[in-house]
């Protein structure tokens, strides 16, 4: 395979610390996606999860370009969203277990982790729910002067709601402080983008609200980067809101027992070629950043923390029954 | 003390508050230039600015989404929907997102919005701008429902909304509007605390609990029981989730009858479901079955001869009362 990766930043201005880092938040991800697979299948998880595999390239890209205090809107797909801002694994994987120590206490589930300390607001069962909310959170960086940015995940399948029109055109119409990061992976369900959409990149809609557009390959952790760094940066400056496509596909499946019936065999494996992360760690070895050894070692850490999240879900009590009257109001 | 109308008491209300607390802004249509529909927002665009006054394109789930956005990050958003009709329009914002976010979060995140909208009949504006939605909105667990009968009580209610950290939806009746009725309200600052009902006339025959408009309307029909001698009780819930079920089952027990007054299809009205929780714990105070004084199970129609026979109004209690005396 070729290593098509980052054409616009030269590799020596990256360092060792920065690349390394995205590889291991890849890797996490990826590592907890196949982890709630195995554990949905032994019944420990109560109900289906969207799994992230095959877009770890773009979450990790995307919250690389932003600070500690900055919002992020995730969608039903959204592990890998909180992981790469920094979720805690074990805490996600108490939540999907319907434990008390997880996130929302067992109240929310795969669809709904949230961590307010980290600027997540959650991620949204309904597709497109988070474009018109983001533009609130916006609003309110905007009306404090406070620099911060929120950046909203959404899938191919959102683009063809209201929401995609209404939340972007009153961000537009506001210049608020927003990032969409549309994620791009060519399935509603069973419905593919190239029949639900009159246009082949979601991007191209940019131009109806004034807006930057961008379609980037989504499989490329640095290419994700560079296009969302430069919207974000754009967004702190005031200057409002872009509109980020990542290409990518979902070979996993809409949810853990997806049979994945409509699709090609052949699709998906010309697609799991295109796998974000052995892409990377070739382009990190082929450039010198990182050992194969380092890589090794890389992968047994995030085995352990993923064992360990494992355990600590395992042993950590359900809430009690009564639990499900509490947090319905202040 | 000042006699004010309706939208008088709501502007103060609001005027009050976003002079209080910075966090406080206004988010709809038509608020900036227009003051809002009918008034409610006017002056304040002057007084505290674009950034707070905030006029949006034509978009309820873009004004629902920010509101939930910017609350759940520390502001107090007023959510302007104009009608409660067109609470449809943003339905998911309203049922799966703003009342669902803390408890999805397990409480992680509030989300202080107060939504305001006019509501109800008798405008002559059909079917699709007529709706009050009591019984509706109260199925949408974690919404709290204000339907004020008075500039006085709204004014007070509106100020507690704006002070909760829950979601709440403010429906003021636009018939109240368009009858130009007023109260004194004072000069001096006063709250009405969310969840406390209101009795607006004291009575022993019968317990009349009336929403909204339809006080006014109780009002006048105890005058006509007065003549008859049959002296009715009319209790104000004023907030219909949460509900003061202490007061109404306190005039319960004086009485020993109940009727529910409720501009609302009567089938999932606001009066079914208290009807249902007086059946539950009030029964043994009870000497007659509970009545419901509500609309047909229609849409609103636009012609005023139509429009008034589906309003309950003051005859459509009289009856109800001389069937259960």
């Amino acid at each position: 395979m070729t290593v098509n990766i980052s054409r616009r930043i030269a590799p020596s201005a990256w360092t060792k610390e920065e690349l390394s880092n995205f590889y291991r938040i890849m890797a996490r991800i990826r590592a907890f996606e196949e982890r709630v697979a195995k554990e949905f299948t032994h019944g420990k998880i109560p109900c289906h999860a969207h799994l992230y595999i095959g877009h770890e390239a773009i979450a990790t890209g995307a919250c690389a370009s932003l600070r500690l205090d900055d919002y992020i809107i995730s969608n039903h797909r959204g592990h890998g969203h909180l992981i790469a801002k920094g979720g805690r694994t074990d805490r996600m994987m108490a939540e999907l277990f319907g434990k008390r120590t997880g996130y929302c206490k067992g109240k929310g589930g795969s669809m709904h982790c949230a961590d307010i300390e980290l600027g997540s607001l959650g991620a949204n069962g309904i597709v497109g729910a988070g474009i018109t909310i983001a533009g609130g959170v916006a609003l309110t960086a905007k009306l404090k002067n406070t620099g911060q940015v929120c950046l909203c995940f959404f899938g191919d399948g959102a683009s063809n709601t209201s929401r995609f029109h209404e939340g972007i055109n009153f961000a537009s119409v506001l210049k608020l402080p927003v990032v969409y990061v549309v994620e791009n992976n060519q399935y509603a369900i069973s419905v593919p983008f190239s029949y639900a959409s009159s246009v082949p990149n979601i991007a191209d809609r940019a131009c109806a609200y004034g807006i930057p557009g961008k379609t980037v390959d989504g499989n490329d952790v640095l290419a994700v980067y560079e296009a969302v760094a430069e919207a974000v940066e754009r967004a702190r400056r005031g200057y409002g809101p872009s509109l980020i496509e990542c290409k990518t596909y979902r070979w996993a499946g809409h949810y853990t027992s997806d049979p994945q019936s409509y699709v090609s065999k052949e699709m998906i494996e010309e697609w799991k070629r295109k796998d974000p992360i052995p892409r990377f760690r070739e382009y990190l070895v082929a450039n010198g950043f990182l050992t194969k050894e380092e890589i090794e070692r890389t992968h047994q850490e995030i085995s352990d923390e993923i064992e360990e999240a494992v355990t600590f879900a395992d042993e950590s009590p359900y809430p009690a029954p009564e639990e499900a009257l509490e947090d319905v109001h202040a | 003390m000042p006699e004010l109308n309706l939208i008088q008491s709501i502007n103060q209300a609001i005027d009050e508050e976003m002079r209080r607390d910075p966090s406080i802004l206004v988010l709809g249509e038509d608020v900036r230039a227009l003051g809002a529909p009918l008034g409610e927002f006017k002056g304040l665009f002057e007084k505290y600015g674009a950034d707070r006054v905030i006029d949006t394109p034509i978009s309820e789930t873009a004004i629902m989404g920010a509101a939930i956005g910017s609350a759940a990050t520390g502001m107090r958003p007023i959510a302007n929907i104009m009608y409660a009709n067109f609470l449809g329009v943003c339905g998911d914002e309203l049922i799966n997102q703003l009342t669902n976010m803390r408890y999805m979060s397990g409480g992680q995140i509030k989300v202080p919005v107060t939504i305001m909208c006019y509501s109800g009949a008798g405008t002559r504006h059909a079917a699709q701008h007529s709706r009050n939605l009591y019984g509706w909105l109260m199925n949408v667990t974690g919404l709290k429902i204000i339907a004020p009968s008075t500039p006085y009580d709204a004014k007070g209610l509106l100020k507690s909304a704006l002070r909760e950290d829950d979601p709440t939806v403010f429906l003021y009746h636009a018939t109240l509007v368009k009858r130009g009725i007023k109260s004194d309200v004072p000069v001096e600052e006063y709250i009405i605390p969310v969840g406390k009902a209101d009795i607006k006339r004291e009575g022993k025959d019968v317990t009349v609990v009336a929403i909204g408009l339809m006080v006014h309307e109780a009002l006048e029909a105890a005058e006509i029981l007065e003549k008859k001698g049959i002296d009715i009780e009319i209790i104000d819930p004023r907030t219909v989730i949460p509900l003061d079920k202490e007061m109404i089952i306190g005039s319960i027990k004086k009485t020993g009858r109940l009727i529910i007054m409720d501009e609302e299809p009567k089938t999932g009205s606001a009066a079914a479901e208290i009807a249902a929780i007086i059946a539950d714990e009030a029964f043994d105070y009870m000497d007659a079955p509970i009545k419901r004084v509500c609309a047909p199970d229609t849409p609103v129609p636009y012609s005023p001869v139509l429009e008034d026979f589906w309003i309950p109004d003051e005859n459509s209690l009289v009856t109800a009362v001389s069937e259960l005396v």
